[in-house]
């Protein structure tokens, strides 16, 4: 898995005027890794991939490939190809030519070059699809057909800029795996870009979850799921209710947080937060739709919360109950179906427990948007 | 009535509709193809005194045709080559103006289309405002600049760069670069057009992939700008081969153009007839050129209207 080119942002400033994009970014991605940055939109993701593939300058610290500087080597040179949120594939080249137009600028002779386009066309399941033009095909096969020209210019590390955003919900899920397996058997680096969660986590082998030009947590999908740095990370990746209140008493690594409407409830403190975390401070706590459970009525506690169902719905896979939540938020609980009969609770009060490791408790801190 | 009739009247009412029908066919029929037609019809005529137009002798003829190829009957030479080489050298030399025209504009416009912020718009109106000097104003000031006691000339001598003044008038060059001047807005405007429709990622992909600058100009960015740039093409060069003002101001004594052999047919020898057979002759040579060269680089009818 180490055996490719790695990418490492040392100490990333990128400023437009005023504006910084991105903030002090350091991040180390491994040689054939799957990388994705995870944000929403606005917050940076494109301007890092920029600066990576050489269209924009730092304006501080480094951009290194293969432990090399990348200061002032220009986009043509360096081992990188980038697939643009928008695809560009260039619309008067028939898709062959699109396809391989790095070896064109090479010099490779055309009996070469169709012949790579072939293979390249075998692999994207498209074979003799290489005399079409761009607006000929559908998307998911323009979307191939980009990945194409970009793997065909062998580089070390694919840059992808949200390459999913334009495709049907059916087609994205299945271009996920696609493009999984595409970089499992090239064994390049790509790093990838995309403000969808489930993207990110269904791909990467690690993850940046990024919040208006800060990378606030990089880890692998299932700590950045379970585990969460910051309330941002927490409420951005999965659904996630959110309790708001003040640390009461810390024990160890669990802290008990009196919440503004549920009374005080306990919760495990987030691993980068250990330590962190004192009595007094505004905290928040996180727990998951799933991760609740219907208590006997009655049962209270610190890890038991009472609420008000506003209403019920059944969603396949799972019934889901909203109660009354915190200011005008609700709380979503998310029981899974196995066959099991189903009361409805509309209008009555209901327990909800929890396991205290399922509840994240965080630093209070600024919240996805909806 | 035909679909596309039946939808203009839906959409613009009868009496609209039927008003803006009427100016149309106005405007086409008696304003350019009626006029024109009776060019046509003069030039297979003889040229007769008054009296004589409807007699006898007032028949269709190819005299005036011949006339350009053959010279007048029972002259010296066998050929007119004297009108012929202005013919030729015209058309030789308003391909040249167009080439260098599209040189020269193809950079600016692609600055234009491509780069983003407020100053272009200034440069855009800088482009302009000089057009609104007219057409001889500015090839007298052009003579200003080349004459032999110009501004270019003074520069030079007085620099010691040349001994003698140079002829810019007679060796043409100023008669070149008026041309140039006088249509390179005609030339910058449809490919700026084009090229600002370019998607700025296609040259940046192109970039990626490792294209040198002059590849991406020629794989990416001139395919994509062929319509605009036919369209300038076509324009600066008919335009060129028809004008008269800049000729007649910056061409040395010798260089005629063959637009000002017309303008002495018409005018000076009062023959119409003449004139317009010569004027009718550079026309469909023209047409026939720009038809030969759209279809050598693969640029259809439709493009030019971008
Ligand atoms: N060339 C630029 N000039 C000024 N601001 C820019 C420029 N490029 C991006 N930005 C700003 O930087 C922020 C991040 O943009 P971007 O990296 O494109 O976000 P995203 O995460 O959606 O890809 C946005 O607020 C955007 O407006
Ligand atoms: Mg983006």
């Amino acid at each position: 898995m180490s055996a490719g080119v790695g990418v490492d942002l040392e100490n990333l400033w990128i400023r437009f005027g005023d504006f910084v994009a991105v903030r002090d970014a350091n991040v180390n991605i491994n040689g054939g890794e799957f990388f994705s940055f995870l944000g929403p939109s606005g917050c940076g993701k494109t301007t890092i991939l920029r600066a990576v593939s050489g269209f924009l300058d730092p304006s501080e610290g480094n951009v290194l490939i293969g432990g090399k500087n990348m200061k002032g080597i220009g986009p043509n040179k360096r081992p990188t190809a980038l697939i643009f949120q928008n695809l560009a594939l260039f619309p008067l080249m028939k898709i062959w030519e699109n396809i391989t137009f790095s070896m064109e600028i090479k010099g490779a002779s055309a009996a070469q070059r169709r012949k790579r386009a072939d293979e390249l066309l075998d692999m994207i399941a498209l074979p003799g699809q290489g005399d079409k033009l761009p607006s000929e095909l559908s998307g998911g096969q323009r979307q191939r057909v980009a990945i194409a020209r970009a793997l065909c210019a062998e580089p070390d590390v694919l840059l992808l800029d949200e390459p999913l955003s334009a495709l049907d919900l059916k087609l994205r899920q299945h271009m996920r795996t696609e493009l999984r397996e595409i970089q499992q058997r090239v064994g390049i680096t790509f790093i990838y870009i995309t403000h969808d969660q489930g993207e990110a986590l269904t791909m990467s082998d690690s993850i940046a979850v990024m919040r208006a030009g800060v990378i606030d947590q990089i880890a692998d999908g299932k700590t950045i799921y379970n585990d969460p740095n910051t309330a941002f990370a927490a409420s951005f990746v999965g659904e996630n209710n959110v309790f708001r209140g003040k640390v009461k008493k810390v024990m160890d690594n669990e802290v008990l947080i009196s919440t503004n409407r549920s009374g005080d409830l306990v919760a495990r403190v987030s691993t980068a937060n250990q330590g962190k975390m004192s009595e007094g401070d505004a905290a928040m706590m996180f727990i998951r739709p799933e991760a609740f459970t219907i208590a006997p009525t009655g049962a209270a506690g610190d890890h038991f919360v009472t609420a008000r169902v506003n209403h019920e719905e059944f969603e396949g896979n799972a019934f889901n109950i909203f109660t009354e939540g915190e200011g005008g938020k609700e709380i979503k609980v998310s029981i899974p179906n196995h066959g099991q009969s189903f009361e409805d609770h509309t209008g009555q009060n209901i327990t909800l427990e929890y396991e205290t490791r399922n509840a994240v408790a965080v630093p209070a801190g600024e919240l996805a948007a909806e | 009535m035909p679909g596309f009739l039946k939808e203009f009247f839906n959409r613009n009412g009868i009496g609209m509709g039927a008003a803006i029908l009427g100016f149309v066919l106005f405007w086409t029929i008696g304003l350019i193809i009626l006029p024109q037609l009776s060019m046509l019809d003069f030039s297979f005529r003889p040229n007769l005194p008054p009296p004589e137009i409807g007699g006898p002798k007032d028949v269709y003829t190819l005299e005036n045709y011949k006339y350009l190829v053959f010279g007048p009957e029972g002259g010296s030479q066998d050929y007119n080559t004297v009108d012929l080489r202005v013919f030729f050298r015209t058309l030789v030399a308003a391909v040249c103006v167009t080439i260098f025209n599209l040189i020269i504009c193809y950079p600016i416009a692609y600055y234009l289309g491509q780069t983003e912020g407020s100053h272009i718009r200034i440069f855009a109106i800088m482009l302009i405002i000089p057009y609104w000097i007219n057409e001889i104003l500015r090839a007298f000031a052009l003579r200003i600049i080349f004459g032999e006691t110009g501004v270019l000339n003074t520069l030079f001598v007085g620099l010691g760069i040349w001994d003698v003044p140079f002829d810019f008038i007679r060796n043409d060059i100023a008669l070149y670069a008026g041309l140039g001047y006088a249509y390179i807005l005609l030339m910058i405007f449809p490919m700026y057009n084009v090229i600002e429709s370019l998607d700025r990622n296609q040259i940046e992909a192109a970039r990626d992939l490792g294209a040198p600058w002059w590849r991406i100009h020629w794989r990416v960015v001139i395919p994509y700008a062929k319509p605009g740039i036919s369209s300038g093409c076509t324009m600066v060069f008919m335009l060129s081969a028809g004008a008269l003002a800049a000729p007649q101001i910056l061409g040395g004594p010798s260089s005629l153009w063959f637009t000002q052999l017309i303008y002495q047919q018409f005018n000076d020898n009062n023959d119409w007839p003449q004139g317009a057979a010569y004027a009718i002759v550079l026309l469909v040579t023209c047409i026939l050129f720009v038809l030969a060269v759209m279809r050598l680089f693969k640029v259809n009818m439709g493009d030019i209207g971008k």
